[in-house]
């Protein structure tokens, strides 16, 4: 295990713009409140699983599955009743054990229709056959691959990008370095820091799993330096692994979007519309590291995952083992229902994530968190004012964007005139409506030109 | 619970928390970093700077509340950009304006339309101006009453006076009777310099007092509401021209190179008020950094071969006018790099 501290980084790439000091970070971003002393100290506790589990066949990016169960047949817990149907895809499975009793289309987190898999559960949490591998790190790369991909394992932080795809890099592309995102970067959610906490050993077998997989002999885990218990514990967890380091980061949204953190954490930059695996490396979050081992060790497939239910609006902030599939009323009845006057309902962080019209949607992979802020909170998108160019949003914009211009552009009609400001670059990070004093909902700007032109 | 209070729930798209910088608090915050300079601009000019002044304000708050019922638009009057034209436009009138023999209130109601409603309302609002309303407007008044607006105050420290002296101000004595004269006129160099700073001498209501401007803007960088480089670029590059093209040999009045002296020309006229608060308005100046140093050189440049070449003795308010055209072509020339795409480029020049 070797403490990272800049200088054993620069050692390694010695031609990289290195920041050398106790925390590393990229350039631009932003300090939101962080607010997660909310739900930081609640130990991860199982959440009760539901009578009725949803489970949508898309979860991720990529493909919807196939059904392969019928109406009326009975599913054991961990049993697959979705089967990819592309090459990017993952598999679902049954987070409980019971009867099939709907297939058919519901409403996701987001309002779309999706082909959903309703299983009555029988109480009973009855496994189908996993197989146990005490010795995994035996097993081939291939072998390992499969297992992850059998688990239906996706890139847990949001965004659910199947996992095995990540996985499997074209050949030219030489992968070297693997990079855990401990950085959890978006406001309330304490998902990550309660699984490096409770979890640390685990986090860091599902790292060497993934090097173990890519080949590669160079593990980090980047962590932003708010959490200094997950750091202590990551790196005790590490402490026999020569070759993974823990990188602390600076605290600074967002620090846990792949490429600030990359260039954080390694001081590699990834140009425009490249992808992480062309400077060689992977990301992963900490909950995808978590599930990787549990699919390597015990071959579990990913039907639970931990879900921070946070914010001001609700009654006891906690953070739950959840099922997939549950339903987020459930989990706000768990954790004390909502406050009298929460207006908000989150998926997601206060950042990124999206509001909610509706509780009675399903917990998917992807769900690391539900805020719920309350009415004097919220601030109104529909009274906004004139951009004044006061040049804020250019200044914190990790991509190095114009989005003043963006906006503006978009405002006006000059969709193909906001191609040229860099509009696809945009990752929607939030950072410039964040800062913006005009109030000006840049994200839905920017969505709303990237809509109307082809990239 | 959920059935009924499901269809209650805000949908918004993100980020679904915002900072709680809002255009107003700006607006209000610049006009309270004015506020130092502008209680100097009282002291030395009494009643009459602040009739002016409060002229301004009520007159631009005025048009812009009319202009907008007039096209329908609900009036942002609380966003504060009107007072602080006004502010700024009160600022840089002389006090001299205050008088009813010779009539002369119509030039502050005047120059607060022109800067109100013909350069910011006509070109869009707020946000959409390419020039800076308060100079227009004063731009407008000295080409119209080029007399009226150049009757400068003694400035005499006496709050109910409404009778003043009136005199040259320094960068009028510097134009046409040299340097000599002028610390002559002040007694000696320091003398000179303690007047410049605390504003005891003749110019515009709110540009006379430097050390009080200095305080107002400094309070905007440690607010973060500018940043260094305009100010800075602005009152370097004019210190550096001041140094090598401001001397003058006495006698047969030619120039002597690296003879001038920057700090008189630093801190006197409408150098302090305009490199700290007009040149730094968001609107008219450039939104990235290393455009914004440009745009500060070029207003220092300009600044100075007007007061040194120009017809003027003041060049501040033109050169700043001259830049903002200028502002949207830097923008555009010193456009951010996208993340990733510097390294990228250098990849591909290595190869």
């Amino acid at each position: 295990m070797v403490l990272h501290y800049g200088l054993f980084l620069a050692s390694q790439y010695p031609k990289e713009e290195i920041f050398i000091m106790g925390t590393v970070t990229f350039k631009g971003g932003i300090h939101p409140p962080d607010k997660k002393d909310l739900a930081a100290n609640a130990a991860i506790t199982e959440a009760k699983a539901p009578k009725i589990i949803v489970i949508p066949l898309s979860q991720h990016i990529g493909a919807p599955c196939n059904a392969v169960v019928a109406i009326g047949q009975e599913v054991k817990k961990g049993q697959v009743v979705g089967e990819p149907s592309a090459f990017v895809s993952s598999p679902v499975h049954s987070s409980v054990s019971g009867k099939v009793v709907a297939i058919g289309e519901f409403p996701n987190a987001m309002g779309r229709m999706i082909n959903s898999v309703v299983i009555e559960n029988d109480g009973k949490d009855e496994w189908t056959a996993l197989k146990d591998n005490p010795d995994y790190m035996g097993l081939s790369a291939d072998d390992l691959k499969e297992k992850v991909k059998a688990a239906g394992i996706v890139g847990m932080g949001g965004a659910a990008f199947p996992t095995s795809v990540k996985l499997s890099p074209p050949k030219e592309k030489k992968i070297d370095a693997v990079l855990i995102n401990g950085a959890e970067c978006e406001p309330y959610l304490t998902a990550d820091y309660r699984l490096m906490v409770e979890k640390p050993q685990e986090v860091v077998e599902g790292l060497k799993v993934l090097m173990k997989i890519l080949g590669v002999d160079k593990g980090y885990i980047g962590i932003e330096d708010n959490k200094p218990d997950a750091i202590a514990k990551m790196t005790a967890a590490a402490s026999k692994e020569q070759n993974i380091s823990i990188i602390t980061c600076e605290v600074k949204y967002p620090q846990g979007a792949e490429k600030m953190l990359i260039k954080a954490a390694l001081g590699r930059e990834v140009p425009p519309r490249a992808l992480p695996m062309d400077v060689g490396v992977v990301v992963q979050n900490i909950g995808t590291a978590l599930a990787i081992y549990e699919a390597a060790r015990f071959g579990k497939p990913l039907i639970e995952r931990v879900v921070t239910v946070t914010g001001e609006g609700i009654n006891q902030p906690k953070n739950l083992m959840a099922r997939v599939g549950s339903k987020i009323s459930d989990l706000v009845g768990e954790c004390g229902g909502l406050k009298d006057g929460a207006a908000k309902v989150i998926s997601g962080g206060p950042m990124m994530g999206f509001a909610l019209s509706s509780l009675d949607v399903a917990v998917t992979k992807g769900t690391s968190g539900i805020l719920v802020i309350p009415g004097d909170q919220v601030s109104h998108t529909d009274e906004f004012g004139p951009c004044i160019r006061c040049g804020r949003c250019i200044d914190i914009c990790p991509m190095g964007l114009m989005p003043s211009i963006l906006s503006v552009l978009s405002e006006k009609g000059f969709y193909e005139e906001a191609k040229e400001y860099n509009l696809f670059d945009c990752f929607e990070c939030g950072s410039c409506a964040y800062v913006c004093p005009s109030k000006r909902p840049i994200v839905q700007f920017v969505r709303l030109a990237k809509s109307m032109v082809k990239p | 619970m959920e059935a009924t209070k499901k269809d209650q729930f805000i949908v918004s798209v993100s980020p679904h928390v915002k900072s709680d910088e809002t255009t107003s608090r700006i607006m209000w915050t610049v006009s309270i970093a004015l506020m130092p300079a502008f209680l100097a601009g009282m002291y030395f000019f009494g009643l009459k700077g602040l009739f002016v002044t409060l002229l301004c304000i009520a007159s631009c708050m005025a048009f812009e509340k009319l202009y907008m019922s007039w096209v329908g638009k609900k009036a942002p009057i609380s966003d504060g950009s009107a007072f602080l034209t006004g502010l700024l436009l009160g600022m840089n009138m002389p006090a001299s304006l205050w008088s009813f023999s010779p009539f002369l209130l119509h030039v502050p109601v005047i120059a607060s339309f022109v800067a109100i409603v013909i350069t910011k309302q006509l070109f869009g609002g707020l946000g959409f101006n390419v020039f800076n309303p308060a100079l227009i407007g004063r731009a407008f008044a000295l080409i119209s009453w080029p007399k009226a607006m150049t009757v400068w105050n003694e400035p005499a420290a006496a709050f109910f006076a409404m009778d003043a002296k009136t005199t040259a101000t320094p960068l009028g004595i510097l134009k046409e009777e040299g340097v000599s004269k002028l610390i002559e006129t002040f007694g000696d160099k320091t003398n000179l310099y303690i007047h410049l700073l605390t504003g005891n001498r003749a110019g515009s209501i709110g540009e006379v007092s430097a050390a009080a401007l200095i305080i107002g803007g400094i309070f905007l960088l440690y607010k973060r509401y500018i940043s260094w480089h305009i100010p800075v670029s602005f009152l370097a590059s004019a210190a550096v021209m001041a140094f090598v093209f401001g001397g003058k040999d006495a006698a047969t009045g030619n120039m002597v190179l690296f003879a001038g002296d920057p700090i008189v020309h630093l801190l006197s006229g409408g150098m302090m008020l305009g490199a700290w608060f007009m040149a730094t308005d968001y609107v008219t100046s450039p939104s990235v950094r290393n455009g914004q140093i440009l745009f500060g050189i070029g207003c220092g440049f300009l600044t100075m071969l007007i007061r040194l070449k120009g017809g003027f003795p003041e060049g501040v308010m033109f050169a700043i006018l001259i830049m903002n055209c200028f502002a949207p072509l830097i923008d555009r020339g010193f456009r951010s790099k996208v993340f990733g795409a510097v390294k990228q480029e250098k990849a591909k020049e290595s190869k």
